[in-house]
């Protein structure tokens, strides 16, 4: 099996840098591949392999560092860039036109011609060529089958041929897992081993660290954008990889947070909640003063589960109560009414009028209280010195409110515009999705000041966050999802993030177990 | 250019650049307006009738209806929707109104209150279609584009079914009571009715948009549908009411049209569809959504109804007025294209 580390590595990254908005993401990230090695690469959210990989597909920029291809330096333009060079990246959101057929999407990026500078497509050879790289992968469907009726395993299938039609020397694969069956995975095993074995070197992230641990000769640990362990599997194992990711941080700085002394009346109560797919059995009670963290890996469920509650997606079953009302039906407008208010994670597309000012931003979810009986003409001035108050006790920093649009804040002050916007609804019950996603430091203590008083005024505050830290920070209790499904609660005294990831992990860890 | 803006590049504060004067220009409310008094300043010494009063008043008068149906447009564009159906409505509502009140056997004659009767079918035909309009737009996910082609296709055939079927010559209803028919023609001091009803319903509008709930909930959901639905606005019942809004406003047009032909017709409102989405967009109401006022389709309206005189005093014939009028609305596409690259950048 290491018959390969004789040989020679033909690409190798040193010194890796990368910042967003100036907040360093990656730092001198150092790795090496050679023909038919499989490298994994494990981290929390975050953690700077998406970034890494970014880079090396030509997708991101590298601030600093070098990559080397074959000893000259390798530095992509592009993603089509990267791919002429042999470098293909598999994503977890399959890149395939699924209206076209399996042969269309192998030679989108250039058909064979019946001859040179013809607009003609030579089908035969499509065909022919569709076919030998489809039984590489061992797919067997018809070239011209649509993609959109393969699964999701033949598409993944699809994928790799197109990487071996490109030629590609290395191909990584971001969580390609997530959505197959068991036996799909088996077939994705079997064919990176045949891969390996014709000299394609591999780079493998996943989550689920039973997996890693079976299929890499070498992994790699990051956390916070540090390479913080490599080592070849003998060495590794999945507890190891576990401390590693955690790490001990510095310390990020919360504000003094005093718990309330006795737990207040359930502001929400949750029973049962299931719908198919996305969410399983979920029942957890939110309590006045409350901050309740919400933890979980990407795709566990957590976003699913607030949008759900706050009556944006469908539920099958389950019961949901809000202060004293058992909720027949849930939708924005009737959860608004019991004191519900929900911060998406996407605060462009679904938080905020990019184009409006601060002012009708912040008035948008109120405006009903601010109609006079006749016409419901609105109330402009006291509307006006509401929206004021808001807008100064969440210390949005701006020249003028009624002036200037929200699209040229920064992403802080565009955060504390949304929450202004519920905060002036006087929330009951609020639900975070990833508040502090994309601001920067002064900000996201902002942000935790005005949690930590919303609590002190009594409202519950469910804090969804990626980041284990923050929660443990910020929150009197975490409920840990993992699969759709709440797999561990932590009370403050027993917070710890390693048995906090481990829960998130449970899926992994079982594979091992 | 670049030298003025340099030492603001260096300010911590985000840039702000000053705009320059064609930036400020295109951006400005009055732009149409100000358009408009040029072309005046342009035609007068070629054709010095057009600034006279009567002239005006005539132009007033005539763009009166195309001022109401348009600001019913302006609260679907408002909502970045469309609606191509009002010169049906104005068409089906004139004939199913005409048809209650022509002094040659109209239905409600018996009633004693055939005016009324009229009035109510107009307005009751707009309300309906605006409101089928609305409910296949919000209730069944229909683009608005595809809804109102087929709503009109349909009610202008349904109109011209309609009168074929009802009456004599097959063409049109007639002999309308004299005091419907004033609502168009008559005047009051010089200053006609119509004038009067267009102000109504431009006041109305102009309160419902920019004061109440309703009026700053249909400008959240032309900028950020989702942002308000989570924000907990109805957007679906506040989109039908906005195509219902549109429905009415045509009716009301149509009223007004159909007095000032002393006559109910199917082919009533034929051309004027490029006219009302036309003017809402040259006003600068924009087609993306979000943004738009009444004045600024009064504006539109007016650029649009003197462009047209101008033309006409000039003698140019149908298809140059057609095609010039084409051109125009074009250009004011265009602007609004720019228009908003420049809210984008800045």
């Amino acid at each position: 099996m290491n018959d390969t580390e004789a040989q020679p590595a033909f690409f190798a990254a040193e010194g890796l840098c990368k910042s967003f908005f100036g907040v360093q993401v990656l730092h001198d990230m150092t790795f090496s591949l050679h023909p038919g090695q499989v490298l994994g690469l494990v981290g929390e959210n975050g953690s700077g392999k998406s970034t890494t990989m970014n880079i090396m597909g030509g997708v991101l920029p590298m601030d600093a560092g070098r990559m080397t291809l074959d000893g000259a330096d390798y530095r992509p333009r592009g993603p089509r860039d990267a791919e002429s060079r042999g470098i293909a990246f598999i994503h977890q959101e399959l890149n395939l036109f699924r209206n076209l057929t399996v042969a269309e999407n192998l030679f989108i990026a250039g058909f064979p011609k019946l001859a040179r500078g013809l607009p003609f497509i030579d089908r035969a050879k499509v065909r022919v060529r569709t076919q030998e790289l489809l039984s590489s992968v061992d797919l067997d469907v018809a070239p011209n089958t649509p993609v959109s009726r393969l699964s999701q395993g033949e598409r993944q299938l699809v994928e790799i041929a197109k990487a071996l039609g490109s030629n590609a020397r290395i191909i990584i694969f971001d969580e390609p897992t997530t959505s197959l069956t068991t036996r799909e995975i088996e077939r994705l095993f079997d064919i990176i081993g045949r891969l390996r074995r014709q000299g394609i070197a591999i780079i493998y992230i996943s989550h689920i660290l039973g997996d890693v641990l079976r299929l890499c000769d070498d992994i790699v640990v990051l956390r916070d954008g540090h390479r913080v362990g490599r080592a070849p599997r003998a060495e590794m194992t999945v507890e190891r990889m576990i401390s590693l990711m955690v790490g001990r941080t510095i310390d990020q700085i919360y504000p003094p947070r005093d718990p309330p002394m006795s737990p207040g009346a359930p502001v929400l109560e949750v029973r049962g909640l299931s719908q198919r797919g996305i969410v399983k059995n979920i029942g957890f009670d939110l309590r006045a003063g409350e901050v309740l963290g919400l933890s979980g890996l990407m795709g566990a469920g957590r976003s699913e589960l607030a949008r759900i509650l706050f009556g944006m997606d469908p539920h099958e079953t389950g019961q949901v109560r809000v202060g004293s009302t058992a909720m027949t039906t849930l939708s924005p407008a009737n959860c608004m009414a019991h004191g519900m208010a929900f911060l998406t994670e996407d605060r462009r597309a679904e938080g905020l009028m990019m184009e409006a000012s601060i002012a009708d931003n912040v008035a948008l979810a109120s405006l009903p209280q601010f109609g006079r009986t006749w016409m419901r003409l609105i109330d402009r001035t006291r509307l006006g010195d509401e929206v004021a108050r808001v807008s100064a006790s969440v210390q949005i920093k701006a020249p003028d409110l009624q002036r200037t649009l929200v699209k040229n804040l920064s992403g802080g002050n565009q955060q504390k515009a949304v929450i202004g916007k519920w905060l002036l609804h006087k929330p009951s019950v609020f639900i975070l999705d990833e508040p502090t996603r994309g601001i920067d430091v002064g900000a996201k203590y902002e942000v935790y000041k005005i949690v930590n008083r919303l609590a002190a005024e009594g409202a519950g505050v469910l804090f969804i966050s990626s980041e284990i830290e923050e929660l443990t920070g910020m929150c009197d209790r975490i409920l840990v999802m993992a699969h759709g499904e709440i797999r561990a609660e932590f009370a403050r005294a027993a917070f710890d993030r390693e048995a906090i990831l481990r829960a998130a992990m449970w899926h992994g860890i079982k594979e091992v177990a | 250019m670049s030298t003025t803006t340099l030492p603001t590049e260096r300010a911590a504060e985000p840039a702000r650049r000053r705009p320059r004067i064609a930036e400020r220009l295109l951006m400005s409310e009055y732009l149409v307006l100000a358009l408009t008094v040029l072309y005046v300043l342009i035609l007068w010494p070629i054709v010095p009738s057009i600034a006279t009063r009567a002239t005006m008043l005539d132009v007033l008068a005539a763009m009166m209806p195309l001022l109401v149906v348009a600001i019913g447009q302006t609260f679907v564009l408002i909502v970045a929707g469309i609606d191509l159906s009002a010169p049906s409505i104005l068409a089906t509502a004139s004939v199913v109104g005409a048809s209650m009140m022509t002094d040659d056997g109209g239905f409600a004659l018996a009633s004693g209150i055939p005016i009324l009767a009229g009035i109510v079918a107009f307005v009751a035909v707009g309300l309906l279609i605006g409101l089928f309009n609305g409910l296949c737009t919000t209730r069944l996910g229909m683009p608005a584009f595809i809804v109102t082609l087929t709503t009109m296709m349909f009610f202008s055939g349904f109109a011209l079914f309609y009168t074929a079927a009802l009456t004599d010559d097959g063409s049109s209803f007639g002999d309308l009571p004299a005091s419907f028919v004033a609502i168009g023609q008559g005047t009051v001091a010089g200053v006609p009715y119509s004038l009067g009803v267009a102000a109504v319903v431009m006041g109305v509008a102009h309160l419902v948009l920019s004061r109440t709930v309703f009026g700053r909930w249909l400008y959240a959901i032309g900028r950020n549908p989702r942002a308000a639905a989570i924000s907990g606005v109805p957007v679906r019942r506040a989109v039908t009411w906005a195509f219902v809004i549109s429905g009415l406003c045509a009716a009301i047009a149509s009223v007004l049209y159909t007095g000032r032909l002393e006559t109910g017709t199917p082919v009533l409102g034929q051309r004027i569809l490029l006219d009302i989405v036309g003017s809402a967009v040259i006003g600068g109401v924009s087609l993306f959504g979000g943004t738009g006022k009444v004045t600024q389709t009064l504006y539109g309206v007016l650029f649009l109804s003197v462009v047209d005189k101008g033309l006409q005093l000039l003698g140019l014939d149908l298809a140059s007025v057609f095609a010039i009028k084409g051109l125009v609305i074009l250009l004011a596409a265009v602007l609004d294209a720019l228009r908003r690259r420049l809210i984008l950048r800045a």
